[in-house]
This record gives C-alpha cells, structure tokens and sequence, in this order.
C-alpha cells in the first residue's frame, strides 16, 4: 500500500494528521508532508479513513 | 436481516451512510433518493471554487457516487410523505417505496428574507443549480453585489465575489460577522480581514426590504440607506427539510429529533443538517450543520440500521464538532462549539498577523480551538476539547506547541 497526495488539491485542513499522524503531517509552513509513503498494513484503516475523510479528495491509496 | 434501506437525500451524510452500509457488508438493496437531480456532491465548493468559476461541475462528484455501490437512485424525486405503520416514502407522482430500513439524511434549505418578494436577481447558495445561477449572474459582470448575511455562506460568497473583482456590500445584523460562531473578537479579526480586501461591510444594519419589479434594484436598510444592487445574495441561514415528515408520527423540532444513537423510531435513523440529537457533551439537543459532521453521522447512522440486525454494540454519537472556512488567503478552522460570552485567549501568533491560535473556555475548561492558517495546531489541539481540559493546563499545553 503506497500514499499518494496530489498537492494541487491539498489544501492542509490537516484532517488525515488528525487521523493518521504517524503517516501525515501539517507544518509549520502549513505544507502537508508525507512521513510514511509506505505504511504498515496495520495502518490500512487509519488510512482509508483519512482518504475517505479529505475534504479536498486529494489523498489515494495506491496498490503497487 | 433488512432487505431493503431507502436513503433520503444523496448529500454528504446520505452517500456515506450508504457507503458504510456496504462496508460493513449489507448487501441487500438501497434506494436513493433526492430531489436533486444531479449526481450526488461536494457542497463546500459552491460557495468558492465553483463559485469562482476555477473548477469544473464533475469535480465535485463525491466519491461515493463514482464507486458502484449498487444503489438504486431516484435522482430529481422529492420524497412527499412517510408511512411508518405501513413502512414506506412516497414520492412526487405517487410511487410508494417500501423500506425495512430508512436513513433520513433529506438536508436543509437556504432560508428565504422574510417578507421579500421573488425577484429576478435574488439568490441563496445551497444546491449545485443555485451556484450555477449566481455564477451565470456574477459572469455578466453587475454593477454590485450585496449580500444579506456575514454568516459562513455570506461571508465566503464576499470574498469570491472580489475575487472576481466586483464591487460588493456585506451586511450583517450583528456587530461583527460570524458573532454568534465566532465571538465579538474573531468577528472583528474577521471584518478587518474583508474591508482590507475592498468590501464595503456594513454591520449592525437590518434589511427593510428590497426594491424592484420584475428584478431587484436596490435593498433597503432599516436606517433608511438605499443601496443599488443588480444582485443580491440571501445568506441567513437554513431551514431543515422536514415539511415532508410532518404527520408521520417522528418528533420535530427544529429538525428531525433521534435518541443518542441517531435512531428517531424503529429502523428509522437520521443523519447530517437534518438530525437533532442529545449530546451528553454539551448536555443539550444538537444539530450541526458541519461538513465533517454530516460525514460522521451517515457512518454512525448506517452502522445503527445494522446494529439491531447483526448484535454489534450500539454506540452514543456524540463527537467534537469542527468545521473549517476559507475566505481570500484565510483558512478558519474551529474544533468545539464556542459562543460569544466564552473566556478568549490568542495562545499563538497574533490576531495582527492574522495567523493565530484561540482557545475558548467556558465554566473552567477548554471548549473550542480556533485557528487562522494554523491547521497544524488546530489538529493537534483538538483533544483539548475532546477530553475538556482544565483552562489553566489546556492555555499551558497549547502555549507549549508555539
């Protein structure tokens, strides 16, 4: 499972680092970064709820 | 087991209600239905990108209506009444259609001015075909636009409106806007914030009336001001979607009212601006009108439904609102419910800068955090209000993070 952020959408409301911040996080610059792209499976469904949860639809889950 | 779920209303707390009810495995059918005949979407963007004329219509899907979830829709169909004995909705034309399960996610509607006769020119931003309208309005370049209302709505559509650089008058019946929401100093942060941008914000004013025959030409304020205008936007709020359900034996007020599990009879549940809860948090019946909220309530009310079919545990609803706003090159973002008479402490940046973090506090705890372009705080900060933190330790912990 790799994370995918499309950076034109993202517009750093940081839902997904409310949810999953061991995989997102908002800074200081109030860019989105990416701290995991790969995460552990035990993740998924943090994950998959921050996909769900985006207000800007700007996170995928990617299967490789 | 339930055969059959109807969901009335294919916005944001319906399509993920349905969503949730096939993630959790209910493979039986469901009916969507909504008087909306669009393909069900995203309501956020009508007051700014779309608004704007950035995005195209078909970005705004939502994601649930691009999966095949094997639903049923009845798109452009009001639902007109409820039978709860017989276990039906019946539709615009007389179609029954019959449910084992219903999830009532019907939504609200932009609150017309009272009094105000229906002018060519006037306009709420609610559904799809309302911003379409304005935008087609906005396109044709008018003289000014006023907007009636300095809420959310309101207060987006101004800044969009200069955005397209037209010259536009906000009003608003309170001292500052978002007052109720926000405060009197947040609401001040916010008025700097749109006269630096070029608007011509008059607050503490009521609307008279507006003037016109066929087409609105100016609005008429209670001190007697006459303002041109060639379109006027109406952002004053919303009426829930419950003229349909009167009679059908569920309690309204204000909304459809559910137990703290979102039930509101047997198998009946609601979801989303429609729904009017208990919540143990804040000790009274709520009804929120918040993007994330209207997503959180289909899920609870879908896994509900199932709950009284398969044993799982029925769970309390009872989540820490939170909604966010974008106005020019703001971003508002407040998790909690705050209200005007809270204790208000900026506890990073400054609201000259216009990049802060608040607290609210209320009775010794801390019950909101407010953030402008600080998201990253706000996040972090929001389990403050989840867990009501003392004031004194909530103002030390957030201080700790600047």
């Amino acid at each position: 499972m790799r994370v995918v952020v499309d950076y034109d959408l993202c517009e750093s409301n940081a839902i997904c680092m409310g949810i999953a911040p061991e995989v997102f996080e908002v800074r200081d610059d109030d860019f989105l970064y990416v701290l995991d792209e790969t995460p552990p499976e035990e993740l998924r469904a943090k994950v998959a709820e921050a996909v769900q949860r985006c207000p800007k639809q700007a996170i995928a889950l990617v299967e490789d | 087991m339930i055969g059959s779920v109807v969901v009335v209303g294919a916005s944001l707390a319906g399509m993920h209600a349905a969503h949730t009810l096939r993630a959790e495995g209910y493979g039986g059918g469901i009916t969507v239905v909504d008087a909306d005949g669009h393909l069900p979407y995203d309501k956020p963007p009508l007051s700014k990108q779309v608004l704007a004329g950035d995005w195209d219509v078909d970005r705004i899907t939502l994601p649930a209506a691009r999966e095949d979830l094997g639903l049923d829709y009845r798109l452009g169909r009001r639902a007109m009444g409820l039978d709860l004995a017989d276990r039906f909705v019946r539709l615009d034309g007389g179609e029954r259609v019959g449910f084992d399960g219903l999830v009532l996610a019907a939504g609200a509607s932009a609150r017309w001015l009272p009094g105000a006769p229906m002018l060519g020119g006037v306009h709420v931003v609610r559904s799809l075909d309302d911003c379409l309208g304005l935008r087609e309005a906005l396109d044709a370049g008018p003289a000014r636009v006023v907007v009636i209302g300095a809420g959310f709505i309101g207060a987006e559509v101004a800044a969009t409106c200069r955005g397209r650089g037209l010259e536009v008058t906000l009003l608003e019946a309170a001292a500052t806007p978002l007052e109720r929401a926000l405060g009197p100093v947040i609401g001040g942060v916010m008025a700097d914030l749109h006269r630096d941008h070029g608007v011509d914000l008059r607050l503490g004013v009521g609307v008279a009336g507006l003037d016109g025959t066929d087409r609105v030409e100016a609005v008429r304020l209670d001190d007697g001001s006459v303002i041109p205008a060639e379109v006027v936007v109406v952002g004053i709020g919303v009426t829930p979607n419950t003229g349909w359900l009167e009679g059908s034996g569920l309690e309204l007020d204000d909304g459809v009212v559910t137990d703290d599990t979102l039930c509101a009879a047997p198998a009946v549940v609601a979801a989303g601006d429609i729904a009017r809860w208990p919540s143990a948090r804040y000790g009274e019946r709520l009804r929120v009108e918040h993007w994330e909220t209207a997503i959180q309530m289909g899920e609870a009310a879908a896994r509900r439904l199932l709950a009284d079919h398969d044993g799982r545990p029925v769970e309390s609803f009872d989540p820490v609102p939170w909604f966010w706003s974008d106005q020019y090159d703001r971003k508002v973002q407040l998790a909690g419910r705050s209200s005007a008479s809270d204790d208000l402490e900026i506890v990073v940046g400054s609201l000259e800068e216009r990049r802060f973090v608040a607290l609210y506090g209320r009775g010794g705890r801390v019950v909101g955090v407010l953030g402008m372009n600080r998201p990253r705080h706000v996040m972090a900060l929001r389990e403050l209000v989840t867990d009501g933190v003392d004031w004194p330790e909530g103002l030390a912990r957030a201080r700790a993070m600047a």
